[in-house]
């Protein structure tokens, strides 16, 4: 099979394309390595590049397809990993120096899922830094570039992911979302991601940002692929005490074009002042689409969306500032030299360890968690956090999905969000309410800029509500297919 | 800026942060806290008395098992990840003088 062929595949089509012997899922690990190879100097989305295991992977991987013990649709089909998923044998560094050298002993279980049904792990994507950040650039490891436009960011925090997914330089990848840091990155580089229901998919093995908040999910060349991914990864895992027992985790059965009288709700108050009109217009228009096909679209305010980022920036940051105290140089990781006492060596190891923006978070949640200010902050972003959750359940009393922008703008140039740290935060006023309402959210492609940059529409579903958004997704997806033909 | 952090609060929270700052990050560090605190206090706005504070999203239970051994405790795996070990154990700097 031609290279550009292949390379040009979905995951689904690939893995169909091996089972059927058009290819195999060594010529597939391969070609995708040389292109890695080829071009990732000019985009870095992986930190880490585990080549000759993948190839030694696929071959093992051939030999079960051909032999009919893997007959998943995924078997065979190269697969990137965020790296803050831990793999065993395999470095993952959160894209931070504190775990520059940090080797597992074991896989997270979502990508014990990926392996078990043929999935072959290419390597481990960039990130912001420990998953904080929204555009790449605080990684310790240099920043990710957007493929469709080298000079500007790909997104984050799962930025290598999305940039790798777009670059062609894996089938599909997987990315954890906290405030958005899935389906943020997916819209910036024209690719289909997806946070699930938080509980869906076992966080046993990913490295904790904001407990409460942080799902693991696909990001993909288009919606069937999605859905086939998600159906792997989600599983009930008893090593992690959220996870929710499912019944309904057969997303690809959604997979059908029908929206007949399905009532889609456009929340006023996400298209107010600061929303780009580009971003916009094609938002705007991708809800057209779905009312061509049948679909009920009605404007409604959904309130409360300008205090989702305060409480997120409340919650997250003091979850993080607990999570990340596990790093003090004793178990694993790096530890600063020259200190005798212990209390200093955690210091010294900690402030070297880590870059200004994890540093940022760890402050300000150890202040709002500190003796007099727990109940100001804390408490009351709790507080809010319950409100915004009912201001959802009461428009998924109307409506079976709500539609509007992943981000208010297109990528932003590299640097420019580095030196305005709240200009960044801003850039997940759509996707960071989801998380704390532990809602399901997917991001599609909708479009380009006059700069050609991608611009995403956000579905979000009430809990348990996968299905419903893919369906619609799909949908979308067809529906622009086949206008295109026209 | 409507929150004036002290330089003694900053210290404070870098103590419970385990985090050394030099003079210039300390004096950085202050200027953003103070306007994450600025930008966090638009919360004040809205009346949540009554709300009960919610740390899920979905009712959670305590999950209980058996304290079984699944996997062993993996004692040499764990400790290739140490910067420093010695006969299976961790080594840290002297504590006690």
């Amino acid at each position: 099979m031609e290279k550009t062929e292949l390379l040009g595949m979905s995951a689904l089509e690939l893995g169909a394309a091996i089972r059927s012997g058009r290819t195999t899922a060594v010529a597939a690990a391969e070609t995708v390595l040389e292109q890695i190879e080829r071009q990732d100097k000019n985009y870095n989305c992986y930190v880490t590049v585990d080549g000759e295991n993948a190839v030694k992977k696929a071959g093992e991987i051939q030999k079960r397809i051909e032999a009919g013990e893997l007959t998943g649709p995924l078997a065979g089909v190269p697969v990137a990993l965020k790296d803050n998923l831990c793999t065993k044998g395999l470095r993952t560094t959160c894209s931070s120096r504190i775990l520059e050298n940090f080797v597992p002993a074991f896989s997270a279980q979502a990508v014990l899922n990926l392996e078990k049904a043929g999935a072959v792990v290419l390597g481990k994507t960039n990130m912001d830094e420990f998953a904080m950040g929204s555009t790449t650039e605080t990684s310790y490891f240099g920043v990710t570039k957007n493929p469709e436009n080298p000079e500007h960011v790909p997104g984050g925090s799962s930025g290598g992911s999305a940039a790798a997914v777009a670059a062609q330089e894996c089938f599909f990848a997987l990315g954890s979302d906290t405030g958005g840091s899935i389906r943020q990155p997916a819209s910036y580089c024209g690719v289909v991601g997806m946070k699930p229901t938080y509980g869906t998919v076992s966080r046993y093995g990913l490295i904790a940002y904001g407990s409460s908040l942080d799902q693991i999910g696909p990001l993909t060349k288009n919606v069937e692929d999605c859905a086939a991914v998600l159906e792997v990864l989600a599983s009930y895992d008893k090593k992690d005490s959220t996870s929710l027992k499912r019944e309904d985790t057969d997303f690809t059965a959604a997979l059908t074009e029908d929206v007949r009288g399905m009532r889609i709700g456009i929340p006023q108050d996400y298209f107010k002042e600061g929303l780009d009109g580009e971003v916009r217009a094609a938002v705007l228009e991708a809800a057209g689409v779905l009312k061509r096909k049948g679909a009920i679209v009605e404007e409604f305010d959904l309130s409360l969306v300008d205090y989702a980022i305060p409480a997120y920036y409340t919650i997250a940051s003091a979850e993080a500032s607990s999570n990340l105290e596990r790093f003090d140089g004793i178990k694993y990781g790096f530890r600063a030299g020259g200190e005798k006492g212990l209390n200093g060596m955690y210091r010294k190891t900690r402030s070297q360890g880590f870059g200004p923006e994890v540093k940022r978070r760890i402050m300000l949640g150890s202040f709002v968690l500190s003796s007099g200010y727990y109940d100001a902050y804390y408490l009351k972003a709790l507080r809010v956090k319950a409100m915004i959750k009912e201001a959802f359940d009461r428009a998924f009393a109307k409506y079976d999905c709500i539609l509007g922008p992943v981000a208010p703008t297109t990528a932003p140039r590299l640097g420019d969000s580095l030196s305005d740290p709240m200009k960044m935060y801003l850039s997940d006023i759509y996707t960071i309410s989801v998380n704390l309402a532990g809602l399901p959210g997917i991001s599609i492609p909708c479009g380009a800029d006059s700069r050609g940059l991608p611009i995403g529409v956000q579905l979000i579903g009430n809990c348990y509500q996968e299905k419903k958004l893919f369906k619609i997704a799909y949908t979308y997806e067809q529906s622009v297919k086949d206008e295109k033909k026209l | 800026m409507a929150n004036d952090i002290s330089n003694e609060t900053i210290d404070y929270v870098a103590i419970l942060a385990r985090l050394e700052l030099t003079g210039q990050e300390r004096e950085e560090a202050r200027q953003d806290m103070c306007r994450m605190l600025d930008y966090i206090d638009k919360l004040n706005e809205l009346d949540t008395s009554g709300v009960e504070p919610m740390s899920h999203a979905f009712p959670l239970q305590n999950v209980f098992r058996e304290d079984e051994v699944t996997e062993g405790d993996g004692c040499a795996e764990t400790l290739q990840n140490a910067p420093e070990a010695r006969e299976d154990m961790f080594v840290v700097p002297r504590t006690f003088d």
